[in-house]
């Protein structure tokens, strides 16, 4: 039984770890980026990831198959809203750039 | 975990200082959002869940979102949102008094034990397994009644900026959908989760952290989202259903301490006999007419593609 708690352990260290690398590429990428659609890119694809690994580990540590349905929940609707948002930040952004 | 708590208090200062200290309207918005993100964060580490989902469904979303609809306003009838400098040293000054009066606060009044033993005592009479349901809808119940009225006023408020020419338009701008678009599509697929999410929220308000305030933002999240992608049509003020909904929490509200006055408990007070059902119709009926207020306060006063930009 301990050894799955192990198993179950490392696997939240190395999917949290990779999750959080995620968010710090995305971070860096968010600043450094010269213009607002490859910042954007940086953004949905570091968060939609990061959060992704991240949920991925926590449901390892998790009691009940509740618990892992409302982390795939939470993960799904970040998912659509940063889809969603990206696209209507890179419309506003290119209208903006190109008035006709 | 002293460390974290440490970064989050840091944080939160840093990010406080960086909403007053900007000088763009925008950039102090956005750190206001992410200032109350923080702050929800801090709530449930003091193990205060209900204070956490309130203050990240009002504070960092609803209220944002009004700032937000605020500023596009000011863009709109293009006025400079730094006109009023003058009154940015008044403003400081009641604010640093404000902050001033609660230091002193903080020192001056006894430290509650926790939990209290007076409320552990008075918790089989309350009808609720929650402390702060019991709280809010039964002990001190006069708080939220007040709450509610002052939230119809502020609409009210709104509504009293509508033109006359656009009285019985639909409330809000006139929301533009490129049809089978991002967004169109988005308003199509949050919905039914989202509400589902809000209705949850009211029914674990009994036992767990929720409530009537929590699922009612979540609820008017929902309908604004369904209305900004054109899934529904914004109603008109005029329609009497709408106005019914409005008031139909406060009125439930009052009806249920009316009962508490007959039934020789005092107004207000809810007797033991009828406390559970009677707090699950008033947390009902103030979900739905918090809802739609809310999203009513956001949507606006009703105006035409025109009124706007020609104001001034």
């Amino acid at each position: 039984m301990s050894g799955q708690k192990r198993m179950a352990d490392i696997a939240t260290y190395v999917l949290t770890g990779l999750g959080l690398m995620f968010f710090l590429a995305g971070t860096v990428g968010l600043i450094r980026f010269p213009d607002t659609f490859s910042r954007l890119h940086a953004l949905t694809k570091a968060d939609n990831l990061g959060l992704g690994l991240t949920a991925l580990g926590i449901a390892f540590q998790a009691q009940s198959w509740r618990e892992i349905a409302l982390l795939v929940l939470i993960w799904a609707l970040a998912l659509l809203s940063a889809g969603t948002v990206a696209q209507l930040v890179a419309r506003t952004a290119l209208n903006e750039t190109d008035p006709e | 975990m002293i460390l974290f708590d440490a970064t989050l208090c840091a944080l939160i200062i840093a990010v406080a200082l960086a909403t007053v200290a900007g000088r763009d309207s925008f950039r102090a918005i956005v750190f206001f959002i992410v200032y109350g993100l923080f702050v929800a964060v801090a709530w449930v580490r003091l193990d205060a869940v209900n204070v956490a989902l309130a203050e990240a469904a009002i504070g960092a979303g609803l209220t944002a979102v009004l700032f937000l609809a605020g500023i596009g306003r000011l863009r709109r009838a293009h006025v400079q949102a730094d006109q009023g400098v003058p009154l940015h040293l008044p403003a400081a000054l009641a604010c640093t008094g404000l902050t001033a009066a609660l230091g002193w606060a903080w020192f001056a009044l006894p430290l509650p034990d926790r939990p209290a033993p007076q409320l552990a005592q008075a918790m089989p009479q309350a009808g609720v397994e929650n402390a702060v349901t019991a709280v809010l809808l039964n002990f001190r119940a006069w708080d939220t009644l007040l709450e509610t009225v002052v939230l119809l006023a502020a609409l009210i408020g709104v509504w009293m900026l509508t033109r006359d020419g656009n009285w019985s338009a639909p409330v809000g701008l006139p929301q533009h959908v490129r049809p089978g678009g991002v967004l169109s599509g988005f308003g199509r697929v949050l919905p039914p989760v989202g509400f589902l999410v809000g209705v949850y929220l009211v029914y674990a308000g009994t036992s767990r952290p929720g409530g009537a305030f929590q699922g009612g933002t979540v609820l008017a999240a929902v309908g604004l989202v369904a209305a900004m992608a054109g899934t529904v049509r914004p109603p008109r003020i005029t329609a009497t259903g709408w106005r019914v909904a409005l008031i139909i929490g406060p009125l439930v509200f009052l009806l249920a301490g009316v009962a508490g006055e007959m039934l020789g408990s005092g107004f207000l007070t809810l007797p033991v006999a009828i406390a559970g059902n009677a707090i699950l119709a008033i947390e009902i009926a103030l979900t739905v007419s918090i809802a739609m207020t809310l999203a009513f306060l956001v949507l606006g006063p009703p105006e035409s593609d025109d009124s706007g930009g020609s104001a001034s």
